[in-house]
C-alpha cells in the first residue's frame, strides 16, 4: 500500500504489473487537451507577459527581431510617470472600482432574491425561471444597443420620467459623478484641498466621484443581464437544501426570516462564493458593453482597463503598455477572489480535529460522546 | 481481452485525432506568404455599399488591364485588422489609411514609402504633405474632406434671414445663431471635439502645434481666445453640443431639426440623402475669425505595407486608383472631394452646392503628422464633452502637456 508506484521521474508514474502501459495511454489521451490549452491558452498568456516587457510596436512577430526587451518601463510608465497614459489608466481604474462595487453586491442580492423567488412551488413557475434567465441568454452587444435607445436623452426612461414629472439627465452623455451630484445637493463643492492631491494622475476629488451618470447606465445592465445567470447557480444551491432543515426550524417557531438567514443562508456558501468570484472577474473585465455603446465616453468616465488595453495596443500603437494593463488588471482580479475567498470562509466551523477525534481541550465526558457518534472512530 | 480490443482502439483513435490536431497546427503555423504573390490585397474602411462597389469595380478594371487578381476586402474595424496584419507579417498590400494615423505606422515601420509614385505631382502639395513623415510621402492621397457651414434653409427663412445674412465674421455667426435659436429649435449644434471646434483655433490664428511643429501650442492666447468664443455661445444657449441634445454627431442633431445650423465635412451629404431627406439644407463656408478664415481638413489615402511581398504591383494599383478618372468616378459614386488638382473644376460642376466644401480647400489643415497625436487628441475630444460645465482653460493646458510629451 504505501509503495504504490515504483520510483522515477514524474512522467513516468507507472504501476508494476499488467498496468504497466496505462501511464502512457494516459498521457496520449491527454495529449490532445495539453496541446490545446497549451496553443491557445499558456502560449498566448506567455506572449503577452513577454510583449509587457518589451518595446514591441506591433510591426512583425513579438518574438522577432523588432522587439526588446525593456524590463519594467512599460510599468513603469503606466504607475509613476504622469502623461496621459496614466491619467487614463487611473480614469479606468476609477471608473471600474465603482462599477464593480456597486454591480457585484447588487446583482448577487437580486439573484439570490430572483431565486428564493422561483424556488417556490408556484404556478407558471417555468414561465419566471425562463423570464429571469432570458436576458442572461441574449448577446450583449444587443442588450447594449437596445440600452442605447432606451437612456437616449429623448428615450423611452426620460419620457416615462416626465410623465412622472421629473426630468431625467442626459444619461449616456452625463459625465457628473453620482456621489458629486449628491454632495451637489448638500451644498458640498469642489473643494481645493482634494484637487491638489493626485493619484495615478487623478486628483483626490475625482477618485470620490463615484460612477458617471453614464456608467449608472451600465451598472444597471450589467445587474439586468447577469442576474439570471447567478439566478440559476442559486437555485441550484438552494434545491441542494433538505427540506427537513427547514420543516425542523418551523417546529421551533423560526419566521422566515431566520430560516433564510440561519439556514438557507450558511447552506449555500459556497454557491455564494461561486457567485460573487464569477461577478468580481466578470466586472473587471468589463468591455464589450464599453466597446459597443460609448468608447470610454462622456469625459472618459467609462473608461476601462479592458477597453483601455485593447485601444492603447490596437489605437495607439502602444502594445507594451497595453499587455502591461492586461496583467495589472489580472493581479488586481488575483487580490479580490482572493480576498472573498477569505471573507466568505465559513467563520464558525468546528475544525476537523475536534469534530471526529477526542482531544484535551474538550471535557472527558463531552470527548466519550462525541467519539462514539464519530464513524471513524468505530472499531 | 474485449477490455484489452478497446483499450487499442481508443489509442489509436487518440493518435490519429493527435497527428490531425498538429498537422492543422502546422498548416496554420506553416501558411505564411506561399500563394500571395500573384494577388494584391485591399483592406478598405468603407463608408457604404456605393462605396465598396465603386472600389471593386475600379480593382476589377485594374485586373482586366493588367492580369493581375486584386481582391478588395471591407474592414468591420480598420485599425485593428491593419494591427492584426502587420503583426502576424501578413497584411493587406495596400489599405485606406488616415492622416492621423500615418505617422504612428510609419514610425513603426509598417510603411513602405511612396515616393516614387508615377503620378505623386498630380496630388494638391497640401495633401502630400499631409501624408509626409520624416521627408518621406507613406500614403498616397485618394480623396479630401473639408468641413463647412451646414444651414437648413428651411429656418433660415422661417427667421427671416436671407442668403446675404451668411455669416461672415463671429460676430454675425453669433447674431445668426441667435435668431435661429426659436421654436425648440437651437442655432448651432456640432460634435464635441478637436476635429469640429478646431476650426475656431484656426480662425483665430491658433493651432496645435508651433510652425517648426516642435511645440505645443494648444494654450496659446489664439486657442483660448476661440474656446472662449464658443463657451460664449454656449452660455447665450444659441450654440449647444451635440451630448448636450443627445445626438451622435452634427448630422444627426441637424437631420432631427434639433439645430438649424451646424459644423460637419461634405459626408453629411449622404446622410441627409438617405435619413433625412425632406430636411433642405445648403452649405456655406465657414466665418472668418479675428485672424481669417480657417477650417479643417480630413485625408484620406492608400497605404503600402513595409511587408507586401509584391510592392511593384501593388504600387501600380495605387497608381490607377489615384488617377483622374477612377477618382471623378468615386465623386460621383458617393460624393468624396478627388485629391488629384486637375478634377476640381469637373467636381465644382458634379456639385454646384458643396462649393464651400472645395472653397475650403485653399485655407485648410490637416492634423500635423505626429506618432500618437490620435491618442492625445483623443482626450482632447473627452475634455471637450466637459466644456459647457467647465472653463476652456484648464482643458487647453492639459492637452498641451500632452501634445508636448509626444512631441519630443
Amino acid at each position: 500500500m504505501a509503495k504504490r508506484y515504483a520510483q522515477g521521474p514524474w512522467w513516468r508514474l507507472r504501476e508494476p504489473g499488467i498496468h504497466g502501459r496505462q501511464a502512457a495511454a494516459g498521457w496520449l489521451f491527454l495529449a490532445p487537451v495539453i496541446v490545446i490549452l497549451g496553443l491557445f491558452l499558456v502560449l498566448p498568456i506567455a506572449a503577452a507577459a513577454w510583449v509587457s516587457f518589451s518595446d514591441w510596436n506591433g510591426n512583425g512577430s513579438p518574438l522577432g527581431a523588432h522587439a526588446h526587451w525593456v524590463g519594467l518601463a512599460n510599468y513603469r510608465h503606466l504607475l509613476t510617470t504622469p502623461g496621459l497614459d496614466q491619467n487614463n489608466f487611473g480614469e479606468a481604474l476609477r471608473n471600474n472600482l465603482y462599477y464593480v462595487l456597486l454591480v457585484v453586491p447588487i446583482q448577487t442580492a437580486v439573484s439570490l432574491f430572483l431565486a428564493v423567488l422561483v424556488n417556490r412551488r408556484l404556478k407558471f413557475v417555468g414561465f419566471f425561471r425562463t423570464a429571469f434567465y432570458f436576458p442572461s441568454v441574449t448577446s450583449s452587444v444587443a442588450i447594449t444597443v437596445l440600452f442605447l435607445f432606451l437612456f437616449n436623452p429623448s428615450g423611452v426612461i426620460n419620457k416615462l420620467l416626465s410623465y412622472l414629472g421629473a426630468t431625467g439627465p442626459s444619461w449616456l452623455y452625463d459625465p457628473r459623478g453620482l456621489f458629486h451630484v449628491i454632495l451637489d445637493q448638500f451644498g458640498v463643492h469642489q473643494s481645493s484641498s482634494l484637487s491638489n492631491g493626485f493619484f495615478l494622475g487623478v486628483s483626490y476629488w475625482d477618485w470620490l466621484a463615484g460612477p458617471s451618470i453614464a456608467m449608472c447606465v451600465f451598472i444597471v445592465m450589467a445587474v439586468f443581464t447577469t442576474s439570471g445567470t447567478f439566478m440559476l447557480l442559486f437555485l441550484a444551491g438552494l434545491q441542494n437544501i433538505d427540506e427537513s432543515l427547514n420543516e425542523a426550524a418551523a417546529l421551533d417557531g423560526a419566521t422566515e426570516w431566520r430560516k433564510f438567514r440561519y439556514i438557507t443562508v450558511p447552506m449555500i456558501r459556497p454557491t455564494l462564493f461561486t457567485v460573487v468570484t464569477l461577478g468580481l472577474i466578470g466586472t473587471w473585465q468589463v468591455f464589450d458593453q464599453i466597446y459597443v455603446g460609448t468608447k470610454g465616453s462622456p469625459l472618459n468616465t467609462t473608461l476601462t482597463p479592458a477597453f483601455l488595453s485593447f485601444s492603447a495596443s490596437f489605437n495607439s500603437n502602444e502594445w507594451g503598455v497595453g499587455a502591461a494593463i492586461a496583467f495589472i488588471l489580472f493581479a488586481i482580479i488575483v487580490f479580490f477572489t482572493v480576498a472573498t475567498r477569505l471573507l466568505t470562509r465559513n467563520p464558525d466551523r468546528v475544525p476537523r480535529r475536534r469534530r471526529f477525534g477526542p482531544t484535551q481541550r474538550i471535557g472527558n465526558q463531552d470527548a466519550s460522546r462525541v467519539a462514539s457518534a464519530a464513524p471513524g472512530s468505530a472499531p | 481481452m474485449h477490455l484489452h480490443r478497446i483499450a487499442r482502439w481508443q489509442a489509436a483513435f487518440a493518435v490519429v485525432a493527435i497527428s490531425a490536431l498538429a498537422l492543422t497546427a502546422g498548416v496554420a503555423l506553416g501558411s505564411r506568404g506561399s500563394e500571395k504573390a500573384t494577388t494584391i490585397t485591399a483592406l478598405i474602411g468603407s463608408s457604404g455599399p456605393a462605396e465598396t462597389y465603386a472600389v471593386r469595380n475600379a480593382a476589377k478594371a485594374w485586373t482586366k488591364r493588367t492580369g493581375i487578381q486584386a481582391n478588395v476586402i471591407v474592414a468591420s474595424d480598420l485599425g485593428q485588422q491593419l494591427a492584426q496584419g502587420f503583426a502576424s507579417g501578413n497584411p493587406p498590400d495596400i489599405f485606406y489609411l488616415g492622416n492621423d494615423q500615418v505617422a504612428t505606422y510609419a514610425k513603426a515601420g509598417d510603411l513602405a514609402p511612396l515616393d516614387n509614385l508615377k503620378n505623386v505631382k498630380s496630388f494638391y502639395p497640401s495633401l502630400r504633405a499631409a501624408y509626409t513623415y520624416q521627408g518621406h510621402l507613406y500614403a498616397a492621397p485618394k480623396d479630401f474632406s473639408t468641413l463647412a457651414l451646414v444651414v437648413n434653409t428651411a429656418s433660415w427663412k422661417g427667421a427671416h434671414l436671407t442668403s446675404k445674412d451668411y455669416p461672415k465674421t463671429w460676430k454675425q455667426l453669433a447674431a445668426v445663431a441667435k435668431k435661429l435659436t426659436r421654436n425648440g429649435q437651437v442655432g448651432l449644434c456640432t460634435n464635441p471635439e478637436f476635429h469640429r471646434l478646431g476650426v475656431f483655433m484656426l480662425q483665430a490664428g491658433g493651432w496645435l502645434v508651433s510652425k517648426d511643429g516642435r511645440t505645443a501650442t494648444v494654450n496659446s492666447k489664439a486657442n483660448l481666445t476661440a474656446f472662449n468664443f464658443v463657451k460664449s455661445m454656449i452660455n447665450a444657449g444659441s450654440m449647444k453640443l451635440t451630448n448636450q441634445i443627445g445626438a451622435g454627431w452634427g448630422g444627426e442633431g441637424f437631420g432631427k431639426k434639433e439645430c438649424a445650423m451646424t459644423i460637419e465635412g461634405n459626408w453629411i451629404a449622404g446622410a441627409m440623402t438617405h435619413d433625412y431627406p425632406t430636411v433642405p439644407y445648403k452649405a456655406v463656408e465657414l466665418p472668418a475669425g479675428p485672424a481669417g478664415k480657417g477650417t479643417l481638413q480630413y485625408d484620406g489615402g492608400w497605404g503600402l505595407a513595409a511587408a507586401s511581398k509584391n510592392k511593384a504591383d501593388a504600387m501600380a494599383l495605387i497608381t490607377y486608383l489615384t488617377q483622374t478618372k477612377v477618382e471623378m468616378g468615386n465623386a460621383k459614386a458617393f460624393g468624396v472631394m478627388p485629391s488629384v488638382k486637375a478634377d476640381a473644376k469637373e467636381w465644382k460642376k458634379l456639385y454646384p452646392q458643396f462649393a464651400a466644401f472645395l472653397a475650403g480647400a485653399d485655407y485648410s489643415r490637416s492634423i500635423p503628422t505626429v506618432p500618437d497625436i490620435a491618442t492625445v487628441l483623443g482626450d482632447f475630444n473627452q475634455q471637450l464633452q466637459g466644456l459647457p460645465q467647465s472653463s476652456p482653460k484648464p482643458i487647453l493646458s492639459r492637452v498641451n502637456g500632452e501634445l508636448q510629451s509626444i512631441l519630443k
